[in-house]
């Protein structure tokens, strides 16, 4: 009996439709979710998709021609600017900032460091949206505690409004944001740091290598590839803050000063109806991310092969 | 080589042990006192939070902040449950995840055994858009998945908000699952069919158990990320009844703006908000991690 069961077996393992059907349901609801929303977003991106339509007018088909109106339009290239501005400095100053926990994770007595990694994976778990609460409240103009500590330094910041100014609003955003993303920054380089085989660091140092030599000869090259993948994602993710600067919005800024590609492409569509370039400049940013995850998704194949 | 380098080492170590050794205690303790100060910096928000909750308004609105819940009460956490408003959130988050995570855990397990225990035509493709489809940013899409579900009548129902949900968290929880999955040998489960358990026994008993680990890591990380969700949430469930906690929070920032409010009680309602994500977070940290930066990091 059992023979018989492992030869019935052994076709099932080569040749069959096992694995299609184990797939279906991830498909489907891929598909579904995914996949239409996407190709109705391409066929919009197409047309003049307005209020009129959204009262079951048809909608004529413009071909490039939101595209075209959009990249003409110096608003547009104004928050796709800001956008990549704000992204690219968060993620500067969380990977140096990161780096440097994850270095200095090392060097500390292990109750120090455990204390860090506490206060460090507690701002990493809080909910995007009570973190925002927390902070509009630690900056909120007249009972912040941050005005208070610098109005208690002697500084001019009674009754100040961080979120009025565009340049100060985009300060304050990014701390919030470079608070929520170092905690993996972090923890990641500093699993990558445990792989640089201690006798090799040591060896280097008996040969008179300094401790700047040592790290950008040997540990630098060797935690190379988490720095990098953790770089990417970081670009990615900030790229695509929506509910930092949404939030920060709504406690009362100017939308229009203060808009990055997620609240700009939010106020299209679900502000003004203007369905049509919503989609465009959803495709954009969509064509973008895939440019930037290329790289990570090859090196994450890398690992599904190996 | 390597034993030259050793005693050569221990030469020099020995001819010059004191003020090395002090150096090194000097930096050592500088950087406790940053690792310190870092802490408690980054602990901060947190600690204010959780410091606000416990503080009465008329505490909260004085004119120097309090830095300890000197004569807090819990108040304020009362009068958020007497809101009204809390609790039908909370059913609508509760409900929400109970969904998303039963129903992802059941399709990424079954795409995990797919991918990790068959080579079949078109798997590279389908690991390739799982991979690209996790990297999907919810902005570049949310407008079209609003215009879909307003068109089958789904907006504000839990069905529909689910769905999405769950098309957004499914690629990554196949993604971690795959990893266990391959990890139990199929030869493990053939042995037990070999001893007289049948296909469905043998899954029970022998590769059931060896799962749960990925099982419950991947049920959380769905858990946390339904939990959290914003942006589709504020487009998709417009109405007031149906909204999520994130939602309902970001309702006071809104009314911030205009309006002087009992920051007490927000900070109570986002404490509440933020306790179960901090448990289970904590529980998963180490994985999600290793899960995200993939191969880069061994260990």
């Amino acid at each position: 009996m059992t023979a018989t069961n492992i030869r019935l077996d052994v076709p099932r393992r080569r040749r069959s439709f096992a694995p299609y059907a184990l797939l279906i349901p991830t498909v489907v609801v891929l598909v579904l979710a995914m996949g239409y929303p996407l190709v109705w977003q391409l066929i919009t991106s197409l047309q003049q998709f307005g209020l009129a339509q959204q009262f079951g007018q048809p909608a004529p088909f413009v071909g490039l021609g939101n595209y075209i109106r959009l990249a003409t339009d110096p608003y547009l290239w104004t928050v796709v600017g800001r956008s990549l501005l704000f992204c690219f400095a968060c993620a500067a100053v969380t990977m140096l900032i990161g780096t440097l926990l994850a270095l200095l994770m090392r060097a500390v007595p292990a109750a120090i460091r455990i204390m860090l990694q506490i206060a460090l994976l507690l701002a990493w778990a809080m909910p995007v949206v009570a973190a925002m609460t927390v902070w509009t409240w630690l900056f909120d103009w007249h009972r912040g505690v941050v005005n208070w500590v610098l109005s208690a330094m002697g500084l001019p910041f009674q009754q100040h409004n961080w979120l009025q100014n565009p340049l100060s609003f985009f300060a304050v955003a990014a701390i919030i944001v470079v608070w929520m993303s170092v905690p993996f920054v972090a923890f990641s380089i500093f699993a990558g740091l445990t792989q640089v085989p201690e006798e090799v660091l040591e060896a280097a140092q008996m040969d008179g290598a300094t401790p700047s030599q040592r790290f950008w000869r040997i540990t630098v090259p060797i935690i190379r590839p988490v720095i990098s993948i953790v770089l990417l994602l970081q670009i990615i993710w900030d790229l695509r803050v929506f509910t930092q600067i949404k939030v920060l919005q709504d406690s009362g800024s100017i939308a229009s000063e203060t808009n990055l590609l997620g609240t700009y492409i939010y106020q299209l569509g679900a502000g003004s109806s203007d369905f049509g370039t919503a989609s465009a400049v959803s495709i954009f940013v969509l064509i973008l991310t895939i440019a930037l995850s290329g790289f990570y998704v090859r090196s994450m194949l890398k690992e599904d092969t190996a | 080589m390597k034993r030259a380098l050793e005693l050569k080492g221990t030469r020099r170590v020995a001819a010059t042990p004191a003020p090395r050794k002090l150096r090194f205690r000097g930096t050592r303790l500088v950087l406790s006192l940053v690792g310190i100060v870092v802490a408690l910096v980054w602990f901060f928000p947190v600690y204010w939070m959780l410091n606000s909750s416990l503080l009465s308004n008329v505490v909260l609105t004085s004119n120097a902040p309090s830095f300890f819940p000197v004569g807090g009460s819990f108040d304020n956490f009362a009068s958020v449950f007497q809101g009204g408003s809390f609790l039908p959130a909370l059913g609508m988050s509760v409900v929400i995840a109970v969904v998303v995570v039963a129903v992802c855990l059941l399709f990424a397990f079954l795409a995990a055994v797919a991918i990790s225990r068959f080579r079949f035509r078109g798997r590279t493709s389908f690991v390739l858009a799982i991979l690209f489809v996790q990297m999907l940013p919810a902005e570049g899409l949310f407008i079209a998945q609003y215009k879909l579900m307003s068109s089958v009548n789904l907006l504000n129902s839990v069905l529909g908000i689910s769905i999405l949900y769950i098309a957004a968290v499914v690629p990554f929880t196949i993604w971690m699952l795959r990893g266990f999955v391959a990890g139990i040998p199929a030869d493990l489960e053939e042995a037990a069919m070999v001893d007289g358990l049948s296909r469905t026994q043998a899954f029970l008993r022998i590769t059931f158990p060896l799962l749960a680990p990925g099982l419950v890591a991947s049920g959380v990380y769905a858990f946390l990320q339904s939990w959290n969700e914003f942006t589709v949430a504020l487009v998709v469930l417009q109405d007031q009844s149906s909204q999520t906690l994130p939602l309902w929070l970001r309702g006071f920032i809104q009314a911030s703006a205009s309006k002087a409010i009992d920051w007490g009680q927000v900070m109570a309602a986002s404490t509440l908000v933020a306790i179960p994500v901090i448990i289970f977070f904590l529980l998963v940290q180490g994985r999600m991690t290793s899960g995200l930066v993939g191969g880069a990091v061994k260990g």
